[in-house]
């Protein structure tokens, strides 16, 4: 009984035994960091995207630092308690955490005091800009086609979906609808779970258009239940080379995205934090993880620990700016 | 021809079927233990799937999550604590038999149909998975609102006596889940400014603590009354099931069909099948009565039906890219990782993976038969454990089960506080299934109410303006109709039951 509780024991408090089982040679660092296991802390759930992209990396440093790096999913709140477990712990590089796009939003929300201040930034990783999907057989050939039936239309004739109310790819639809010189409310959003239940309303009927990412949309794509008819982002997806830009098709220039980096707690020490960066580097520039975004579908964007910091305030008061047109800040 | 070839070879490597052997152990305990669940086999392993090739990684997968929903019936039969929540729609009725003296029948029928209930779930992912995935993704809100409605109705079968009671249990359900960040708005709600209690009320840790702890506190004060009753000899597990099965074919097959629809839907598993057959087999059944005395038909059907539900929840993600429950939730993530994107097309690109998924499905379920053999075998050597050694090893699994769902303390505190409140309910005759029904529903009922109007931007006639969101619609309200009628009458308020009420 001990034997079977210990190993589940083990399992359960997260890839302990993984790691074990597959133990690498201890590397012969210069520094003593790190000396012990590191704890990755993700958002969002086992499977998706966030985690995906965290547990490549968490590998790929465990490659390079000779120690376990665990990959521990908090999830709930819409992010804030992950995000918050990352904020709060203890600033020795040993509880590091991946941190999205929300962390630029939910300030705004009124759901946390947190804002991108709080963290230690080490990196950006990835950046995925959102696209227009619509039902494959409906009447919108072409971008232009939908946006001149949505100005034609009283305001929330039009329903959208994608995520939840005032989430990222929300916030990507009230940017268009503005770019366009709608007012935010032209279209209505319909909150979902996630760009999965979206997209599958989206096939059901329910809704008329989706504004989540590409990749995300990509298994109905190939069902042939979508089209997407373009995407919010300075030039075409590498993988969807078919899709224009909102710039292309319709000469409006909005881009926007929704972006993963990695950060520590607030006050992370120096060397630490550039060991890690120097590491994230290395891991960016690795065939591995160029394979495994792009297998995905997903976009790769670089960003040291200072370029992160700059690119997370920008992003911060876009995403307010947003928020407020949408009339969901409430700070 | 070749693809079905070359997966075949894939699978007769000895390590794959070593990894499917160990997987099938480790689901097999998974499942048993009261507290750890099939969805949390499948998170836990996901990262060591991340080491592996596709056919073994998702052959662990398959493999564990089917031995975990069939494990989990063998403590609901043996102390009333259901191993997984796919298991708590029949676990009292399950116990109720094994009190009669009936163990062994009951853990044979649990086994042998969680087989074929498998076998047919597969079956169905075979032959009809592109076909039923066309009508699987027609769902919209609308649609599902009618199905949350239409599930709630459930609660009344599980109420045996006073329905009131059983109707007060389901809103202590509903109620609780508002807790958290509210599903359409995005605000949170009694909350408190608590960052933990954002996420809400995590069905997991609050149905270990309804089911489990209530339970291991009801055996701490009634020190006699429980587990001694059961202590029987488990003899020939499967004398008796070929006469189950002659009298139930109907039951099983309506069982398993039911199980793969409802897997289908995306959103709704095993548990809710479960649930649903369970309702089915009673409203339907020729002896209604029968029901909570220990009665093998209901089991039969729901058995049956959480198994089916696995190989149909497969359907839409394979087909869509869409999760049909909890672990094909994970398992999408996992066949991005391993260059499979889901759609039709990996049909086309990978079909030797499908064809390899497909018979590793059939193999679990042949390998099922003896290992679950093994571990009802093991689980008589559980009863000979003294009582006080073997609760507080089950008290652990519940505290390391709901610290694993949420990572942290707060999983632990919700089991602790929510098994409470279970025991009180079930000490003063509140059942506690309805409870955890309306948790499981609660938010599926909002969120598609919620989007549903602002879908119809307020207009209540969207409900029936889809057929199939019609159909469900009216038959929902006839339903209803008819139990208040009948409550109006003095009739009690189920439907299944005509006896006058005491």
């Amino acid at each position: 009984m001990s034997k079977i509780s210990r190993r589940t024991f083990a399992a359960s408090t997260a890839a302990v035994a993984a790691s074990a089982a597959f133990g690498f040679k201890p590397a012969f660092a210069d520094e003593a960091y790190p000396t012990r296991p590191i704890q990755l802390i993700c958002p969002w759930g086992a499977g998706g995207g966030t985690d995906a992209t965290a547990r490549i990396v968490g590998v790929l440093l465990e490659k390079e630092f000779g120690q376990p790096v665990n990959v521990v999913n908090r999830t709930g709140g819409s992010g804030v308690v992950g995000h918050s477990a990352i904020a709060t712990a203890a600033a020795d590089g040993y509880t590091l955490g991946i941190i999205t796009v929300e962390i630029a939003m939910m300030h705004w929300a009124g759901l946390t005091q947190l804002t991108p201040k709080d963290f230690t930034p080490l990196a950006l990783m990835n950046e995925d800009p959102p696209g227009i999907q619509v039902k494959a057989d409906s009447a919108y050939k072409t971008v232009k086609d939908l946006a001149d039936a949505i100005k034609g239309s009283a305001p929330g004739k039009f329903k959208a979906s994608g995520t939840g109310q005032g989430g990222i790819w929300h916030l990507a639809l009230v940017g268009w609808l503005k770019a366009m010189g709608l007012p935010p409310n032209q279209v209505a959003w319909v909150p979902s779970n996630g760009a999965a239940p979206a997209m599958q309303d989206l096939a059901a009927g329910g809704i008329d258009f989706t504004t989540c990412s590409i990749p995300e949309a990509r298994a109905m794509i190939d069902a042939g239940k979508a089209r997407s008819l373009a995407v919010m982002a300075p030039k075409r997806a590498a993988t969807f080379p078919d899709v224009p830009t909102l710039k292309e098709a319709m000469g409006v220039d909005y881009t926007t995205g929704a972006w993963r980096g990695f950060a520590g707690p607030k006050g992370l020490p120096q060397p630490i934090a550039a060991k890690l960066t120097a590491s994230l580097k290395k891991i960016f520039d690795s065939k591995e993880y160029n394979d495994f975004m792009s297998s995905r579908g997903f976009g790769v964007l670089w960003n040291d620990a200072s370029g992160y910091a700059a690119f997370m305030d920008k992003a911060d008061a876009q995403m307010g700016e947003a928020m407020k047109a949408a009339g969901i800040a409430k700070t | 021809m070749d693809a079905l070839l070359t997966a075949s070879r894939l699978i007769l490597d000895p390590y794959v079927l070593w990894v499917i052997t160990a997987s099938a152990a480790f689901g097999m305990f998974v499942g048993a233990m009261p507290g750890l669940t099939a969805t949390m086999a499948t998170a836990l392993l996901v990262p060591v799937t991340f080491f592996m090739d596709p056919v073994p990684a998702l052959g662990a997968i398959v493999t564990a999550t089917a031995m975990a929903i069939f494990a989990g019936d063998i403590p609901a039969a043996l102390l009333r604590i259901p191993g997984t929540p796919a298991s708590a729609a029949y676990t009292d009725e399950s116990y109720a038999m094994s009190k009669k003296g009936q163990l062994d029948l009951n853990l044979g029928v649990n086994l042998v149909f969680s087989v074929l209930g498998g076998f047919v779930g597969v079956a169905i992912l075979i032959v009809c998975a592109p076909a039923l995935a066309e009508v699987a993704i027609n769902f919209s809100s609308f649609e599902y609102f009618w199905l949350a409605l239409l599930g709630l109705t459930c609660a009344v079968f599980m109420t045996s006596d006073v329905p009131l009671k059983g109707i007060t249990s389901l809103l202590f359900g509903l109620a609780i889940n508002c807790i958290g960040i509210d599903p359409a708005a995005g605000y949170p709600r009694f909350t408190f400014g608590s960052v933990e209690l954002l996420q809400g009320i995590s069905f997991i840790p609050a149905m270990i603590g309804m089911f489990a702890l209530s339970e291991l506190l009801r055996g701490m004060v009634h020190a006699d009354a429980q587990g001694a009753v059961i202590a029987q000899k488990i003899g020939n597990i499967f004398s008796g099931v070929f006469g189950v099965f002659k009298r139930y074919w109907f039951n099983f097959l309506r069982g398993s069909a039911i199980g793969v629809l409802i897997g289908a839907l995306p959103g709704a598993g095993a548990d809710i099948a479960a649930w649903i057959s369970f309702a089915v087999s009673k409203r339907f059944s020729k002896e209604p009565e029968k029901f909570g005395t220990g009665h093998i038909e209901g089991i039969v059907d729901a058995t049956s039906a959480n198994n089916s539900a696995l190989g149909g929840a497969w359907i839409p993600a394979l087909v869509f890219g869409i999760p049909g429950d909890s672990i094909t939730a994970i398992v999408i993530g996992v066949l991005y990782m391993k260059g499979m994107n889901p759609g039709p097309t990996v049909f086309l690109q990978n079909p030797q993976f499908i064809y390899a998924v497909f018979i590793i499905f059939i193999l679990a379920n042949i390998l099922m038969l003896p290992l679950g053999w093994i571990a009802i075998k093991g689980g008589k050597q559980l009863l000979r454990v003294p009582r006080n050694v073997l609760l507080p090893v089950i008290l652990m699994f519940c505290l390391v089960g709901s610290y694993a769902m949420t990572n942290s303390i707060y999983g632990v505190i919700m089991m602790v506080v929510m098994g409470l409140i279970g025991w009180l309910m079930e000490e003063h005759g509140f059942p506690i299934a309805p409870a955890i029904l309306g948790l499981v529903l609660g938010e599926m009922l909002e969120q598609n109410f919620m989007t549903s109007m602002i879908k119809a931007d307020g207009a209540f006639i969207m409900f029936f303006e889809r057929p199939i969101a019609a159909t469900l619609g009216v038959m929902t309200l006839l339903i209803w109709g008819t139990m208040l009628w009948r409550g109006i009458r003095g009739r009690p308020a189920t439907l299944g039951e005509a006896a006058p009420a005491p």
